[in-house]
């Protein structure tokens, strides 16, 4: 397989950029190969770059287990909505980006051999923000966990819901919940994994919402933005507020999770959380 | 598309784009007449939830406290009887005076607001008795012990229960329809809104100030983001808008309490005849189906997927870093006990 990370290099400051990157936590210069090796984690000082889509699936799931499904989703715009630029650009200058034609995709794939469905997001396409494609695939996936009955992963990175579609992103947190909470009700178990950011509409809908909530290490995640709470409330933020740490402080993470463990940590969680027999939910 | 929308939206009671087009005026700027109903949806003065109740229920008891950690007076809770139905009531409270505005948190809830909420619905579902949420809300109470007593959690839970709530429910948008705060309690068979009430997924200053970098374009995120009770009814959040009296509902509560309890006690009676089984399958069609996609056909899966390093590599990588002097990452708390996985030995 070829190895190409579709502009990869160009999305953020804090992404590989040509041979060498400067861990924004350590100041260590990374050399780029190395540090893909080292799943994107900084040898040095344990900082968990972001990862890409594909990335992320290539390092959770068996080598070439991943069957994607509706990929042929994309946004419209039904607010015809304007910033400084029209949300069609946008979405088209995120595409042309990340080579995603949204900020979230699912299938299905394996975990040392157990299957599952599987929806990573990538915030490298506009902010990993969830507007009707990212919540109709999450819903998919989960109708579809359902029907096969097998668990359901969620992998977040999200700023939130996507503005440019309003009201109609909001009612996203609505569609993944409805469909979650009917996977709860088969017995289908649900693991929500958290990376770095989680936060907004995102984290307050189906990130937050897992069976068991696992989270990598330093990850920002949080319900408001750390600006808009400071500056709504003009109050002194405690150290390390929103961070993965914090939240496992106050008992809304089950266990934070180093990336080179993830995909094993999964993989022994899954052994576990076996959907319960169809004739024994009905009965 | 979007001429459909605006079109909709005017005859969903726009009153004032009717009067522009009927005299043939020239439109004034569109960002003025929108903050201008911001504005009445912020006034001091609109009936809240509770002047609301006193003018159109025949009694109402307030119940407090979540269970778990306190009461939340930024969202009150309770019985009510509104012409013959019994309902369970759940809304947001602003205060009228600076003194009342700090008890009650400006009317953004804690995390104790929305469990507070969960356990009248769930009263509710148990008592068969309809719900009834009034929402006016800046958004949910962003602050750190929100944070700490996991807002998030309250919030999607909310949703969550009220997407599968055996019972129906009624939501009305009285004010501000601030985000997640307001969709917490704000997740109903039928969505109403009043005239001048407005529904955003964040509020104008705060999209202004992430996609203009200023909150000066408070104005034109407030239009762009399409948030009056009438553009929310073009775009199917909400299924009804009530006209508030001709100066707005601050100038004349009772009689905007007597508009909200006709339409009210209208929707009860009708979703009282619909089965729960239908009821509640409606429900989820209903959010399902809410948000704008298109579908190609035949589209080719994601680009290839780089290969996850091999054995060796992976083995190579691990003496690599382990050559380092490694400053250890903090180290998770409970992880200490984990043997090593046999594949890294």
């Amino acid at each position: 397989m070829p190895l190409k990370f579709p502009s990869f290099r160009s999305r953020r400051e804090d992404y590989p950029e040509k041979l060498w990157t400067r861990c924004p936590s350590c100041e260590e210069q990374l050399f780029n190969k190395q540090l893909e090796k080292a799943m994107s984690v900084c040898p040095s000082c344990g900082h968990h770059f972001r990862l890409s889509a594909p990335a992320r699936l290539s390092q959770l799931l068996d080598d070439g287990t991943f069957e994607e499904r509706d990929a042929g989703l994309i946004s419209e715009d039904p607010l015809a909505f304007v910033d400084k630029k029209p949300y069609p650009d946008r979405v088209a200058a995120a595409q042309l980006a990340t080579g995603l034609r949204d900020a979230a995709v699912w299938g299905f794939g394996m975990v040392e051999g157990q299957r599952i469905a599987i929806v990573v997001m990538d915030f490298g396409f506009m902010g990993g923000s969830m507007g009707a494609v990212v919540g109709e695939k999450v819903a998919r996936a989960a109708e579809a966990a359902l029907g096969e009955r097998v668990p359901l992963v969620i992998v977040s990175a999200s700023g939130g819901a996507r503005m440019q579609e309003g009201t109609l992103a909001l009612m996203q947190l609505a569609k993944t919940m409805a469909a979650l909470e009917r996977l709860r009700a088969a017995h289908v178990p649900y693991v929500s994994v958290m990376s770095d950011p989680t936060t907004g509409g995102v984290f307050a809908s189906y990130a937050v919402m897992g069976d068991v909530n696992l989270a990598e290490p330093n990850a920002l995640i949080g319900f408001a933005g750390a600006r808009v709470g400071a500056g709504t409330i003009g109050q002194e933020l405690p150290p390390g507020f929103q961070r993965t740490e914090f939240l496992f402080r106050h008992g809304f993470v089950d266990r934070i999770v180093q990336r080179s463990d993830l995909r094993r940590e999964l993989a022994q969680l899954l052994r576990f959380l076996t959907p319960k027999p169809v004739e024994a939910v009905r009965g | 598309m979007v001429d459909r929308i605006l079109n909709r939206g005017r005859d969903g009671g726009s009153r004032d784009g009717d009067a522009h087009e009927a005299a043939g005026e020239p439109p004034a700027d569109p960002r003025a007449a929108v903050w201008a109903r911001v504005q009445l949806a912020r006034n001091l003065r609109r009936p809240r939830t509770l002047e609301l109740l006193a003018a159109m229920a025949d009694e109402f008891l307030e119940l407090h406290g979540d269970r778990l950690f306190g009461d939340d007076e930024a969202l009150v809770a309770g019985f009510a009887r509104i012409e013959g139905h019994r309902v369970v009531v759940i809304g947001q409270q602003k205060g009228a005076d600076t003194d009342e505005n700090v008890r009650r948190n400006f009317g953004m809830p804690h995390p104790e607001g929305y469990r507070k909420a969960m356990r009248m619905m769930e009263l509710a579902e148990r008592c068969g008795l309809p719900v009834v949420t009034f929402v006016d809300v800046p958004g949910a109470h962003p602050g750190p012990e929100s944070e700490e007593r996991g807002i998030a959690e309250a919030i999607g839970r909310s949703v969550g229960l009220m997407t599968r709530l055996r019972t129906p429910i009624v939501t009305v948008i009285t004010g501000e329809g601030g985000s997640g705060g307001a969709l917490a309690i704000a997740v109903g068979d039928v969505v109403l809104a009043l005239e001048n009430a407005v529904y955003a997924v964040i509020s104008p200053e705060g999209c202004a100030s992430i996609l203009w970098r200023t909150g000066d374009e408070a104005t034109t995120a407030a239009l762009a983001m399409r948030m009056t009770a009438a553009d929310q009814l073009a775009l199917g959040v909400v299924d009804e808008v009530i006209q508030e009296p001709p100066d707005g509902a601050q100038a004349d509560p009772a009689e905007t309490a007597r508009r909200l309890r006709v339409a009210i006690v209208r929707e009860l009676d009708r979703l009282a005849a619909i089965p729960l089984d239908q009821l509640v399958e409606e429900r989820y069609r209903r959010y399902r189906s809410l948000g704008a996609y298109a579908e190609l056909p035949g589209v080719a899966p994601t680009p290839p997927l780089p290969p996850r390093p091999g054995l060796a590599d992976r083995l190579r990588s691990l003496i690599e870093a382990g050559q380092r002097a490694i400053p250890a990452p903090p180290l998770p708390v409970g992880r200490r006990d984990d043997p090593p996985a046999r594949e890294d030995v």
